[in-house]
């Protein structure tokens, strides 16, 4: 336990927080501008996610997708690869426990579902290992590969989804058949009917996982080695091209099964989409408030869930433009990445503990 | 079918598509030639696109009539100056991981845009449709070649400009002192600093030249494409024109060429249909072919990409 506490020391914690509260003034600050009632707004957001137990489900269930793409992103991070396709892997796996949940059928219940999550899960991973392959043999730009492969996920599911998956006359899928879900039922009766899934509970395994694997593996010590330096890790005998796929596989895992959830615990069906979801883009932003740890990860997911899912509240209760929210998140991470800023901002209150002490 | 005109008007709907992206894709080179990474384009564009709509409908509702355009693409570049300084400042003064702080400026464009969009306009998702947007133009004589009169001689004059800036931009990299300074910055920052160039400051102008260009490209969307400026007008041309760049090798020429690429591929989409035997094909394999084909391309042909040698490095004068 007392590990747990020392990797959250006031140092580490510091710069996200102070962070935090820069970017809520930020926000303020523009809403006060624009006319607005910063207080109001700020009060119904909160209102809104604390106010009743539905509301209160319902931002549980936006934030797990984020902490799956947010692990997505920061596991590949700390191989040193920036994962910005984790928003094609999502959709790939989204797809892919579509396809199951509706095609494969006479699967007892716990583990059809089981068998759509692990095809979400690998479908993610393998659209991810495309880019780590590519990456490794030809190095091609991983960035330039996941942006593609975001596009091409995207119009891929839209076409199996329409040719083979449709529901006659609409712009959607058939529901997945009831073996595959992932919804717990009791759950969302306590919460008033929020759509409460186990891919909550899966999410937060999934960081532990990330934990376990990234610090006290010999697979990850080698993945974090090669994410410093890969000439020094492949001096020391790593074979850093392998090393490569794996990051870029499991982090593509991760993320879909963030796809998976949504379908298996959330919709029950995917409907064909007229643009990006955002949900893996967004992951990019979560890894980096949480700075790409996997438990900051889970903090960063809630806050970013939280504001997102309130600010919807924020528009009926103070009339304020949901967007103002994207404003809020882009100024947290600006204050993150330029940490000189925070910096300066503690600079004063650093300097009078300093004096303090002296006395 | 005439052949000939279809041709022609291929070639004319694929510059059209490209005229962004070739915008963009200069900006992208200017900053990443500089050595900062610049992520951000997308966000460039949407604020660029935003500042197109918004203006040009004001200066069309102060009676500027066909001007109003220009003034739209005037705004463009000054909100992309303003935002690019924002990821300057971030990676140059406060060495803020340059990736991180062009997701920044992305969600920052996503963000106030949509919510100057909504205060301006009452609450309204997007500007209000442009009555003036741009006109093509036929150079006079050029445009009665067979083909390319059709093709590339009648035009919009955004396209016209896209093609001069390749060449400027080409020249100012290659040709001037400017050009060589600013390379020197991108690749070797500390040797650059020993003979007297001021790393930060190129630097500095690197990105910004990026930001006004990127923006440009983003106004010629709404100027030529939409008339209107909403949450899908920009939807992923930037991640595009940072490919095209990529592609290039951050060589003007070569991201011209990548960006006309991927124009191409998106033009040929539409005339797919023309065809019998392709009615069959289905429409989500002719979206998805430019980046297909991207990928297959840049496997077979390009390999590894030759990135400036300090790219996405903050400059410390302190380190060796």
């Amino acid at each position: 336990m007392n590990k747990l506490f020392k990797i959250f020391t006031v140092n580490s914690l510091l710069t996200p927080l102070v962070s935090i509260v820069l970017g809520l003034i930020v926000g303020a600050i523009i809403m006060l501008i624009g006319g607005y009632d910063p207080i109001l707004a700020y009060s119904s957001l909160f209102s809104t996610v604390f106010g009743n137990l539905y509301d209160f489900g319902e931002t549980i269930r936006e934030i797990t997708p984020l902490i799956m793409t947010g692990l997505a992103v920061a596991f590949a991070f700390r191989a040193g690869l920036f994962n910005i396709g984790a928003e094609g892997q999502y959709i790939v796996g989204m797809t892919a426990a579509t396809a199951v949940g509706i095609k494969l059928t006479g699967l007892p219940i716990v583990l059809h579902a089981i068998v759509a999550i692990i095809a979400g899960g690998l479908a993610g991973g393998i659209w991810a290992g495309i880019t780590g392959y590519l990456k490794a043999k030809r190095g091609v730009n991983e960035v330039i590969i996941s942006i593609m492969l975001n596009w091409t996920g995207l119009y891929l599911s839209n076409y199996i989804v329409r040719n083979f998956l449709l529901l006659k006359g609409q712009q959607r899928s058939e529901d997945i058949q009831d073996t595959a879900s992932i919804s717990i039922g009791w759950l969302s009766d306590m919460f008033s009917d929020a759509r409460m899934h186990w891919g909550t509970v899966i999410a937060i395994l999934a960081a532990v996982f990330f934990y376990v694997f990234m610090w006290k593996s010999k697979q990850g010590y080698e993945l974090r080695a090669v994410g410093h330096n890969g000439d020094a890790a492949k001096y020391a005998g790593m074979n850093v091209k392998s090393n490569i796929v794996k990051a870029m596989f499991i982090s593509g895992i991760f993320a879909g099964l963030g796809g998976a959830f949504q379908v298996l615990g959330v919709f029950h069906y995917q409907a064909i989409f007229t643009g990006s979801p955002g949900v893996g883009f967004d992951g990019i932003a979560v890894a980096l408030i949480g700075m790409n740890h996997p438990f900051g990860i889970l903090l960063s997911a809630a806050l970013f869930g939280t504001l997102t899912y309130g600010s919807a509240g924020m528009s009926f209760g103070a009339d304020v433009p949901p967007e103002i929210i994207r404003i809020v998140i882009g100024s947290i991470i600006f204050f993150i990445a330029a940490q000189g800023i925070v910096r300066w901002v503690l600079k004063p209150f650093y300097l009078k503990r300093k004096k303090e002490k002296v006395l | 079918m005439d052949w000939i005109t279809t041709i022609g008007q291929l070639l004319n709907t694929t510059l059209v598509f490209s005229t962004a992206l070739i915008f963009a894709a200069m900006g992208g080179i200017f900053s990443e030639r500089s050595g900062v990474t610049n992520i951000g384009i997308e966000g460039l564009m949407t604020f660029g696109a935003f500042a197109a709509g918004v203006a040009s409908y004001y200066a069309e509702d102060a009676g500027m009539g066909a001007a109003s355009p220009y003034i739209g693409m005037l705004a463009a570049i000054v909100i992309g100056l303003v935002a690019s300084l924002i990821h300057a400042v971030a990676s140059i003064t406060f060495k803020a991981d340059q990736v991180i702080s062009g997701v920044v400026i992305n969600f920052l464009a996503t963000g106030s845009t949509l919510y100057m969009v909504k205060l301006m306009f009452e609450g309204a998702g997007e500007t209000p449709l442009l009555m003036e947007s741009l006109q093509k133009w036929k150079i006079p004589l050029l445009s009665k070649i067979p083909i390319i009169g059709e093709g590339i001689f009648s035009n919009y004059p955004t396209t016209y400009l896209a093609i001069i800036v390749v060449i400027v931009a080409s020249y100012i990299l290659y040709k001037t002192s400017f050009g060589l300074r600013l390379r020197a910055v991108g690749e070797h920052p500390s040797a650059a600093d020993t003979v007297g160039v001021k790393v930060r400051r190129m630097r500095y102008i690197g990105v910004m030249i990026s930001g006004a260009l990127a923006a440009l490209g983003g106004a010629t969307v709404t100027l030529t494409t939409t008339s209107t400026f909403s949450h899908n007008t920009i939807s992923g041309q930037g991640f595009i024109a940072i490919a095209a760049m990529i592609f290039g090798k951050w060589n003007p020429l070569g991201a011209f060429g990548a960006a006309v690429f991927f124009g191409f591929s998106q033009a040929i989409g539409n005339y797919f249909q023309l065809f019998d035997w392709a009615h069959d094909i289905p429409q989500e394999f002719i979206y998805m072919l430019p980046y297909v084909l991207t990928v297959i391309v840049l496997v077979a042909a390009v390999g590894r990409s030759s990135a400036p040698a300090a790219l996405g490095e903050p400059y410390d004068p302190g380190k060796r």
